[in-house]
């Protein structure tokens, strides 16, 4: 059986490499979406703080040999302190004003990362090998998928529809959402509202980095992986609806599949793809698939 | 008393005039040489602040200056950017009183300097860029392409390859006028062995996932997959085959591999590709004395690309100090009248299309249990003369080479 003329097994086994590749983009475009959602920052810095992640992997393992699993709780942590210190000494600044301001900022703060990285570790990049538990592949039948590519669809499910449920289904999600849309009620109830900011971006960054985490094994850890990614995952956060919890994640993994099927059709439009669809939902629906319209 | 006056003023006209005429000589009285290269993003580890430090240590050991007259370095950052790279050097040529550019890595930006070198009637000595359009259809006097070239590496590469059985290829191109060149380089090497092209995919530059074109590549059952792309894109394309087991099934062919990149992805994930390159820091005893000189400043193996970049310097301040002038057209054709050798070329010469002349290595990586020390990472394969690595005079299309 074949589909638009190539096999169905090949068909199948794209498909797969493209929902892997979704994954990365709904768990990095959830913390632009909770970021976006909550605190109303542009975050351009995102895709460093991705950046950074991973090289705290491979920092901790080369350096100080803490394996795999250790670099997923601890560079979200560290990250993520580094995103309170952002939040605390810089963003914080700039809430009342244009957002553009905050954009200019965390663009800013992009590059000074990735200069000081590509400063420190040249541009070639690390290999970060892949996690003994994880290594080898499965045959699926119509591929064989090496078991790390099924463990990133595994973690990012679990990571995207954990924190979908902490923002809309749980107390503190309610504090959060409440302090976004009137910040001086919530406060007149006793809720500190500028630490819940605090800890959202701090969240948010510790997202990015195990993003970062989980893409070391499968892409060379190089100062520049975030810049190439992030704008991508800017246009999936657009598609979805800037600031949809739930938009970003679906957003994410179906545009994923999209090019990958984009990569055997078309290869030459595969890195394209994702903005001229981008274009059609602006059209047609200006805040999104999933956004509300302001 | 009156006499010896005049004597010794004698003496200090004679001095002036001879003064005079050793200034028109080397123009504002000082050798400036400049680089315009990648310094900060995707081929700056090949280049970039190293091999400014390579020409540096060219500089000193030719004593840092000719006949007395100092010898001086300029550097800029091009950004990948042809119209940046054109107009830092139409500057330093107006301005600064360059008197040789040399030109790093990307092609788009050294074409766009032989432009601007031609019209200022200056050397410029293209170091890294791989399009053997240089030599070819927009060959100029003034231009002289040192390293190696795209033809050269599909030379080198393609029919060893194919030689030694791999008859069938698959091509996974980068693509952007690069990538199409040294694929269609390759492919033209490849059939004129004997051998068969089943497929390529082009993928777009900075692609971050190649498995879904590695898929398609081991869906063609060919034995040789050859990567027509550069950098940051080889890098990944090498690590997802590994991953996904594609190297059990085909064997790879890197057409652009240096070796920073073997040095990023480490051997187990490399080990027994064949690549090209123009020089190996491991190959010769000289060869190695220089790089463990170059080690003890940079902490890391030069590249070939640096190894070109004190070679090419070094040749060009001897020219400058034979002939007693830094005049362009003149320094240009005592280089093309010299025998280069030196650690990184011997029996180099220029040819009249500018095509540096010599001899190229056909290498494979070594496997992890062959490596005996750090950076030592390849088996020197086979010597390619440099007579029959680079365009031939009836395949040029050059006009200064008829």
């Amino acid at each position: 059986m074949d589909i638009f003329g190539i096999p169905l097994q090949a068909f199948l086994g794209q498909l797969m490499l493209g929902l892997v590749n979704g994954s990365f983009y709904a768990m990095l475009s959830l913390g632009l979406a909770v970021i976006f959602g909550l605190l109303g920052i542009v975050n351009f810095a995102h895709g460093a703080l991705y950046m950074i992640g991973a090289y705290v992997a491979w920092i901790s393992l080369d350096r100080f040999g803490l394996n795999y699993w250790l670099a997923l709780v601890v560079a979200p942590l560290l990250v993520g302190a580094l995103g309170v210190v952002i939040e605390r000494t810089l963003l914080k600044r700039l809430y009342k004003i244009d957002p553009i301001y905050g954009l200019l900022l965390t663009f800013g703060l992009a590059l000074i990362g990735e200069g000081l990285f590509r400063y420190a570790f040249g541009v070639s990049g690390q290999s970060y090998p892949v996690p003994e538990l994880l290594q080898g592949a499965t045959n699926l039948g119509f591929m064989v998928l090496p078991n790390y590519r099924a463990w990133i669809v595994l973690a990012s499910l679990l990571v995207c529809f954990g924190t979908w449920f902490v923002i809309e289904r749980t107390r503190l999600g309610s504090y959060l959402r409440a302090g976004t849309e009137n910040p001086a009620l919530v406060q007149a109830f006793g809720i500190n509202v500028p630490v819940m900011v605090m800890l959202t971006y701090g969240a948010g960054a510790g997202l990015a980095a195990l993003a970062g985490v989980l893409a070391a094994p499968v892409i060379q850890v190089n100062p520049l992986m975030g810049s190439h990614l992030i704008i991508v995952v800017f246009a999936v956060v657009v598609i979805g609806g800037m600031g949809s919890i739930m938009g970003s994640i679906l957003s994410g993994l179906a545009l994923g599949i999209i090019e990958g099927l984009t990569k055997v059709f078309y290869p030459e439009a595969s890195n394209i793809v994702v903005f001229v669809i981008m274009a059609i939902v602006l059209v047609i629906k200006p805040a999104g698939l999933f956004g509300k319209e302001a | 008393m009156k006499l010896k006056r005049i004597a010794s003023a004698c003496t200090l006209a004679l001095a002036t005039m001879f003064g005079v005429s050793a200034q028109a000589q080397i123009s504002g009285n000082v050798i400036k040489i400049g680089i315009i290269t990648d310094m900060s993003s995707v081929y700056a580890d090949i280049d970039g602040p190293a091999g400014v430090e390579a020409i540096k240590m060219a500089i000193a050991d030719a004593g840092g200056a000719v006949n007395g007259k100092k010898i001086e370095l300029v550097y800029a950052d091009h950004q990948n950017k042809p119209d940046i790279a054109a107009a830092k050097a139409r500057e330093w040529f107006d301005t600064e009183g360059l008197d040789m550019l040399l030109g790093g890595t990307n092609s788009g930006t050294a074409l766009a300097m032989a432009k601007v070198a031609a019209e200022k009637k200056k050397p410029f000595i293209a170091i890294g860029p791989g399009s053997s359009a240089l030599t070819n259809e927009q060959c100029s006097p003034f231009t002289v392409h040192y390293a190696y070239d795209t033809v050269a590496l599909a030379k080198g590469t393609g029919s060893a390859v194919v030689k030694a059985g791999g008859k069938s290829w698959f091509f996974l191109t980068a693509d952007y006028a690069f990538g199409t060149a040294l694929q269609n380089d390759t492919e033209a090497v490849v059939k004129a062995n004997g051998g068969s092209v089943l497929g390529s995919v082009r993928a777009p530059l900075g692609t971050g996932d190649f498995s879904s074109f590695l898929l398609q590549a081991q869906a063609s059952k060919a034995q040789i997959l050859g990567l027509a792309n550069a950098g940051g894109d080889t890098i990944n394309s090498i690590k997802a085959a590994n991953e996904f087991g594609i190297t059990k099934t085909m064997k790879l062919a890197g057409l652009l591999v240096f070796i920073n990149d073997i040095h990023s992805l480490g051997l187990k994930t490399t080990q027994g590709m064949y690549l090209t390159d123009s020089w190996y820091w491991n190959k010769d005893a000289e060869a190695r004395a220089w790089s463990r000189r170059f080690f003890d400043k940079i902490k890391r193996m030069p590249s070939s690309i640096q190894a070109a970049d004190y070679s090419a310097t070094l040749q060009y301040l001897a020219a400058v100090k034979a002939i007693g002038s830094d005049d362009g057209v003149k320094v240009l054709a005592h280089m093309h009248q010299s025998k280069i050798n030196d650690m990184y070329a011997k029996g180099g010469s220029i040819r009249p299309d500018g095509r540096m002349v010599h001899d190229m290595y056909l290498m494979q990586v070594k496997t992890p249990a062959q490596s005996t020390e750090p950076w030592d990472y390849y088996n020197v394969v086979q010597t390619i003369p440099g007579d029959q690595a680079f365009t031939t005079k009836a395949e040029s299309k050059c006009k200064l080479w008829k």
